[in-house]
């Protein structure tokens, strides 16, 4: 491939600016390995977060051309022609170059209330694929933060971040709220403190998740919809209660066995 | 000039990795009413435990209800080629159930049976179906479950900090670490009575591997200039399939999932190879034709096992043969095809994350095409040697638990035994530890010296006005490696790989960094690189010692097991405590096998 100009944001909490490196990208390379060789040869002090270089951990999330992607899975055959500008994540503070302080998602990770089961039977729990299936896409979530990253609700609005838990949080939230063996209830911590009312569903999320998981349709929406009528229908709530019950004394082999 | 006004913290006990067996050792030790850090050189949740796809091995006989932690044990023991510690064996096997189900109250989803149970996948050197699952994700669901478990225990985190050597009292037990914020450079100690090293393996000393930066064998390093042995060093696994293109991914891990749900193996003939590898000690358990191994896939009962989920030491050394004799792909690898064997649908839903991978990395729709794959590094068999049941070492205070352990899984390790390995030793290095500071004989001084010695050490690249680049002696390291101590070894190259390691060694000890101290990836590597090069040189010695082929290490020169050799560890030390120090070794004799457990290895069905 021809010669590329990466245009990469040096620089730390007190300012900084583009630095412009050119090289030619080998057959297949992505982002990182470019930024991988400006490291080995120009710039060894060049700041980055990586680890899997495999799409698995989620450490190098920075804006491509002003988008947020994993630099490990950006080929550079699928960007346009013409100079590559990589920049740190927007919603967070910087620490240096493409690194930033993501510390807000280990605060509000301490906030969630722990998973709580019933008391694990003889020979384990028993739950069906098709019960599990919705938790599962979640967790496929690699902590990559480009969700929270994008999110107008802190993207835009440093102050909102208190009390605002943010689309992975969400998603963790509707995890356990699905969760066929949880017992803990968060609706009222997830309206009053979590700000879940703060999103008003513009899918920016969903379109920047790369496990593609459907954060706003299968997470937002139906959370929003369990903590509202939880508030707002009693009558709603009180069946919630007794369906979840029911659903988790089923799943208990030691007082109901399974199928 | 070392300056002294850095952050000092005080524990009982401080877990080093947060991977999965820190997390889990983190969790028993916080249960027994331990102060716990827990330090990591990445983010939390960033360790290379989320890498590990295919499950986690326990014998719960969910799918095959004929397994027990017996076979499970055999397995393992043959997996290893007999030179594991059999007390780990024998603990991994009757304890990885319940770490298992623990896993499940603490929030883990894993795959179901039709009745509801944890489903069970078959894969290599495992006689029943025993791979507990989450797709291809496993890792990353055992990972997420204790990082969270251990987040809501309140557990003390230090994220992003890189330790750089232990630290003793003055009669020579463990009394803490001292290391640097990478987001700062600025230094930190921690006093401790115990320290558990749990820092994953060594696998960023090749070129093609499937480990993350993070793997450069700092725990391995560091128990041994802190007077602790490491055996088995001369055991390093090559996977069998790793993808060999597009370059700049080589190395990067295929789950051998795909062949336990039915991919196989094609050299560039098209032949399925893998008939012509079995050897004598697998024979009786394995098909001979490809319409018995293909009626296996359907029915456990009505054939014998595949070739190609022969134990990964077997699987990597045919391909390395088939491409040796010209029968490669063109990139240098052999196919990996699961597209001709299994509907679209299938692949995409037990294989999403290699759907993924393949189709995002390298352009190829796996449901479609064949895989190109060859061996890439992965697994250090090789470790501390630890007490089977408390994870201790022979310096008091210190403990070990994970890749970083030596023992559990001999010559070779079965793929699925290194999650259970986690979280079973990982829990056994917690109470080991609690023992320890209850019992009340930990240290109650800390060597400044050695502080100061280790924080001079890594603040001379920054003080050298020129020299060489770290970049430069890690790339010209891992080549060497990758030539002279890789997959297939002799004499010559490694006597070769013995005389540039020294010559290594005195290019760290002229490496020069640019820039400042706060998040400066150019520096962090320079203090990388004395680890680097320490376990570099005890699988190069360790490899030159044993001189016979077993599991993960093969010798041209040596091509067969010697009986006599199956009877001693290769364990090394370093008297002199500095990372280039020399390093000694002697043949040190396995413990002795019970008789109840030696007559379950002789049982063949």
């Amino acid at each position: 491939m021809a010669d590329v100009t990466m245009r990469v944001w040096r620089g730390d909490a007190s300012g900084g600016d583009f630095e412009s490196f050119t090289l030619a990208p080998n057959e297949g390379e992505v982002v990182l390995d470019l930024i991988h060789r400006i490291q080995a040869t120009e710039a060894p002090d060049l700041a980055c977060r990586w680890n899997c270089k495999a799409g698995k951990c989620g450490s190098c999330s920075a804006e491509i051309n002003g988008k947020p992607r994993l630099m490990c899975m950006t080929r550079m055959d699928s960007l346009p022609e013409g100079p590559v500008t990589v920049t740190p994540m927007k919603a967070f503070p910087i620490i240096r170059d493409l690194v930033t302080d993501v510390s807000f998602n280990y605060v509000q990770a301490a906030k969630v209330p722990a998973f709580l089961p019933p008391p694990m039977p003889e020979g384990g729990y028993r739950m069906f694929q098709e019960d599990v299936e919705r938790g599962q896409e979640f967790r496929k979530c690699i902590e990559c933060f480009m969700c929270q990253d994008v999110c107008h609700v802190i993207r835009d609005h440093e102050d909102n971040k208190p009390h605002y838990a943010g689309p992975r949080f969400f998603i963790r939230y509707a995890e356990l709220e699905m969760h066929p063996l949880d017992q803990n209830d968060r609706r009222d911590l997830i309206r009053e403190e979590m700000g879940l009312g703060y999103c008003n569903i513009t899918k920016c999320c969903t379109e920047v998740c790369p496990e593609h998981i459907k954060i706003t349709d299968n997470a937002i929406i139906p959370l929003k919809e369990r903590v509202v009528d939880a508030h707002y229908d009693p009558v709603a709530w009180l069946g919630r209660k007794i369906r979840r019950r029911t659903k988790t004394s089923a799943t208990d082999a030691s007082v109901q066995p399974a199928p | 000039m070392v300056d002294s006004s850095y952050e000092h913290h005080e524990y009982d006990v401080v877990i080093i990795g947060a991977g999965g067996a820190g997390l889990r050792a983190a969790i028993e030790a916080k249960r027994r009413g331990m102060n716990v850090a827990l330090v990591t050189k990445s983010l939390l949740g960033k360790a290379h435990t989320v890498m590990a796809e295919g499950g986690i091995a326990a014998a719960m006989g969910n799918v095959q209800s004929e397994d027990n932690w017996m076979v499970h044990f055999r397995d393992t023991m043959r997996g290893g080629k007999y030179l594991n510690n059999y007390r780990m064996a024998e603990l991994h096997a009757k304890e990885s159930p319940d770490r298992v189900h623990e896993l499940e109250q603490w929030g883990a989803l894993f795959d179901r049976t039709k009745d509801g149970k944890i489903l069970q996948r078959d894969f290599g050197g495992h006689r029943y179906a025993r791979l507990a699952h989450v797709g291809d994700r496993t890792g990353l669901e055992l990972i997420r479950t204790l990082q969270q478990k251990v987040v809501s225990m309140g557990v003390d985190v230090f994220m992003e900090c890189k330790i750089l050597k232990l630290v003793h009292d003055d009669q020579g037990r463990i009394a803490g670490c001292v290391g640097y914020w990478r987001a700062s450079g600025e230094f930190v100690t921690f006093q401790a009575k115990a320290i558990i090293l749990a820092t994953g393996g060594i696998g960023k000393s090749w070129k093609f591997t499937s480990n993350s930066w993070e793997s450069t064998g700092d725990g391995h390093a560091m128990a041994l200039w802190a007077g602790a042995k490491l055996i088995d060093m001369e055991c390093v696994q090559f996977h069998p399939t790793g993808m060999v293109w597009p370059l700049s991914v080589r190395g990067l891990l295929v789950t051998e999932g795909v062949r336990g749900d039915g991919g196989v193996l094609r050299n560039s003939l098209g032949e399925r190879f893998m008939f012509n590898y079995v050897a004598p000690m697998f024979r009786d358990e394995t098909a001979d034709s490809e319409e018995e191994a293909d009626k296996w896939y359907d029915d456990h009962d009505a054939g014998r096992r595949p070739p190609e989920l022969l134990p990964r030491d077997e699987v990597a050394r045919a391909i390395n043969t088939e491409v040796k004799a010209g029968r490669g792909t063109p990139h240098g690898g052999v196919y990996l095809d699961i597209a001709t064997r299994r509907t679209p649908e299938f692949i995409r839903r037990r294989l999403p994350s290699m759907y993924h991978q393949f189709m995002e990395l390298a352009g190829v729709d796996i449901t479609r095409e064949a895989m190109e794959i060859g061996p890439t590094c992965h697994y250090m068999m090789g470790g501390v040697q630890v007490d089977a049941d408390s994870e201790t070492t022979v310096v008091p205070g210190l403990f070990a638990a994970g890749e970083v352990a030596g023992g559990m899984h001999g010559a070779n390790r079965l793929g699925g035994n290194s999650l259970s390995d986690l979280v079973v030793f990982g829990r056994r290095a917690g109470l080991g530890a609690a023992d320890y500071v209850e019992a009340g004989h930990a240290a109650a001084t800390f060597n400044q010296r050695e502080v100061d010695a280790a924080i001079e050490e890594a603040l001379a690249p920054l003080e050298r006005a020129s020299g060489e680049n770290p970049y430069d002696i890690q790339r010209d390291l891992q080549e060497m490696m990758q030539t002279n101590v890789g997959i297939i070894r002799n004499a010559a190259e490694l006597e070769t790989a013995t005389k540039l390691l020294d010559e290594f060694t005195e290019r760290v000890k002229r490496v020069s960094v640019k820039g400042g101290r706060a998040y400066n990836p150019g520096w962090n590597l320079a203090t990388d690189l004395p680890s680097m090069i320490s376990v570099s040189k005890c699988v190069t010695l360790g490899a030159t010692m044993r001189k016979e082929s077993r599991g993960g290490h093969t010798r041209e020169d040596f091509p067969n097991p010697d009986p006599e050799l199956a009877k001693v560890n290769m364990a090394q030390s370093s008297p002199g405590g500095n990372w280039d120090s020399p390093v000694e070794v002697v043949a040190a004799a396995l413990l002795e096998m019970p008789a109840d457990l030696k007559a379950l290895l002789e049982e063949t069905k």
